[in-house]
């Protein structure tokens, strides 16, 4: 259609105007596309700077650095591997806790809520994600912490840390911060995102599909769960990988109550840390060009993590309506 | 044996959503819990020196004028910067690109950009201008903002530019404009509120960022106004006096907590009301 306004010849006064206007589209197409390229820049100039940035403690320690759980800034030995213990059983935990509740509430909203509270009650979800994560780790802090020291945490090592086996994850003095705290916050962070990915892939489910089962005398429930859920599988595991990519790149929530320590322990109980922590914690203070360039290295290894895990997420979310899904 | 069955069946319907209502439930006291603490250790320790003094120093009365004036600044710039280049990308995708291969790539890129751990971009913009600049400073700090006011600018910018309908962009065809001119002066124009209320939620999202202004713009415990210095903002203040023993400290980090959750809630519902009254079925990121 441009060319074909080009080609035409509408004589002196006319081909002036086309002029001017061929010069518009040209610098504002142009100017859209560079912002666009821009934004592939932005994901291409992260990776070379990280991998840059981490280049002095990727050639020292080679792929030892990611079995290595040594951490000692005095000696100049760095290793990854309590950090990413730490990432992914704090992300663990708060998925196992996140997901059902998150279940829970979408089917509320979708299937159980009288109309007039779906709105109320899906704003007040949504809500709680507007909330930054820095409130959930002082929250966690100054009012989680200390109810999970002085109830929760003796009354778990109370009974459960004879069991054989299971009993190891419950082990130890009642610190109030550690493992098992950061991964509560983590779910309460993470609900809402979950949560509304899944309301909305479950509202994609066409009506007559639950009306011939309930035709056909099923339940309530049996609809959720034979029909809903089998149809918006894909949508709902991609929801669950988004939560688990915020869950697992998430710092601010984790670095007031994960206590900082750099090994690993059996026990859920105990302090431990997590790269994002490890980086928010020490990057300031850190001397020396190894123990920075460690740092950055750990963010390299969240970095491919977190890639990996949203952008399967996002692949699974994307045969999905946008607009149904505008909602993360 | 029937009956049984048709018992059970009814048993397990009632108790799982009986569950779904206690985890709904669940959901909303941990909103309430956490607004509750916030509201009263902030709302008590909320005064008027708070607004017209600086950060002080260890175990003594002071304000956060400094920390808001940084946040401020860089949430602007960041803004200023971040704002143009997100707006132009989301037209692309909507206006030019489309479906083909590159804006199909840029799209997924962007996704996955948007739900990117901001720690990565506090590190990014530590190599890239940190590093070379020799020491932090706020304009770093807004660089950090931008980047994360991006993907989220993309985002809704495409979405709200796809709402105007196609008969108006051929309306405007029809009359000889050039697509640049379409867009500028009719798709613009009709999708102008949807883009603001896009803007305002990149606002929110980025003025509660802590991660990535920790080593892009740190902190400074007093008043300054240089781009290229480290400049007081309130996240990081809120992370540091948080976690000081002293109860000065402590106390203006709920008020900064405070404030910063009011603006960004006051933005959301803000951004949230807009969208309602432009699109029902479309809902705010």
């Amino acid at each position: 259609m441009v060319r074909g306004m080009d080609q035409a010849n509408f004589g002196g006064i006319a081909s002036a105007h086309v002029r001017r206007q061929r010069l518009g589209e040209r610098l504002f197409g142009g100017a859209t596309r560079v912002a666009a390229v821009l934004v592939l820049a932005i994901l291409g100039g992260v990776t070379i700077a990280l991998l840059k940035g981490a280049w002095p403690a990727l050639s020292q320690f080679k792929l030892g650095f990611l079995t290595r759980e040594v951490w000692n800034p005095v000696t100049n030995q760095f290793g990854a591997l309590a950090a990413v213990y730490g990432t992914l059983i704090t992300s663990f935990i708060a998925m196992l806790i996140a997901i059902p509740i998150s279940f829970g509430i979408a089917v509320f909203l979708t299937e159980l809520s009288p109309r007039w509270l779906k709105r109320p009650v899906g704003v007040a979800i949504e809500l709680l994600a507007a909330v930054p994560s820095i409130i959930f780790g002082i929250w966690g802090l100054f009012v989680l912490a200390p109810i999970l020291q002085t109830s929760v945490q003796p009354w778990l090592i109370h009974h459960f840390s004879h069991l054989p086996g299971l009993g190891a994850l419950f082990r130890g003095p009642p610190f109030g911060i550690g493992i098992l705290t950061a991964a509560l916050v983590l779910a309460i962070m993470v609900l809402p995102f979950i949560s509304s990915v899944m309301r909305d892939v479950f509202e994609t489910v066409p009506d007559v599909l639950k009306e011939s089962a309930y035709g056909l005398g099923a339940t309530t429930w049996e609809v959720v769960w034979n029909v809903v859920l089998p149809y918006s599988r894909t949508g709902v595991v991609g929801g669950i990988m988004l939560g688990l990519g915020r869950a697992l790149g998430e710092t601010m929530a984790v670095t007031f109550v994960i206590g900082n320590a750099h090994r690993i322990s059996s026990s859920l109980l105990a302090p431990g840390t997590t790269i994002s922590a490890s980086i928010a914690n020490e990057f300031t203070e850190a001397v020396g060009d190894l123990y920075t360039s460690s740092l950055i290295a750990l963010g390299v290894i969240l970095f491919l993590i977190t890639f990996a895990v949203i952008a399967a997420a996002r692949f699974m979310l994307m045969r999905l309506d946008r607009r149904a899904l505008s909602s993360v | 044996m029937n009956r049984n069955r048709r018992l059970l069946r009814k048993l397990t319907n009632g108790a799982s959503l009986a569950l779904s209502a206690v985890a709904t439930a669940i959901g909303l006291t941990c909103l309430a819990a956490i607004l509750w603490t916030l509201f009263k250790s902030g709302f008590s320790a909320l005064s008027a020196s708070v607004f017209t003094q600086m950060t002080p120093p260890p175990g003594s009365m002071g304000g956060l004028l400094n920390a808001i004036y940084g946040s401020l600044a860089m949430t602007v710039i960041g803004m200023l910067l971040g704002a143009p280049i997100g707006i132009l990308a989301g037209t692309y995708l909507a206006e030019y690109g489309r479906d083909s291969r590159l804006a199909v790539v840029i799209r997924f890129i962007n996704d996955v950009l948007l739900s990117a751990p901001s720690i990565i971009v506090g590190l990014f913009i530590y190599e890239i201008v940190v590093v070379p600049m020799g020491h932090f400073s706020a304009i770093a700090g807004a660089l950090a903002l931008a980047v994360i006011a991006i993907p989220v600018t993309v985002r809704t910018t495409e979405d709200m530019l796809r709402l105007v309908p196609q008969g108006m962009k051929d309306a405007s065809t029809a009359l000889g404009a050039y697509p640049w001119r379409t867009t500028v002066s009719v798709i613009y124009p009709a999708a102008r509120s949807g883009v603001v209320t896009g803007l305002l939620l990149a606002v929110a999202r980025v003025s509660g960022e802590t991660a990535p202004l920790l080593f892009t713009a740190l902190n400074n415990q007093f008043w300054s106004t240089k781009l290229s210095a480290p400049i007081a903002n309130l996240p990081v203040v809120i992370y540091q006096f948080a976690q000081s023993p002293y109860e000065e400290w402590q106390r203006l980090a709920w008020v900064g907590a405070l404030l910063i959750t009011l603006a960004i809630l006051v933005l959301s519902v803000t951004a949230r009301v807009l969208i309602a009254a432009l699109q029902p079925q479309a809902r705010a990121p």
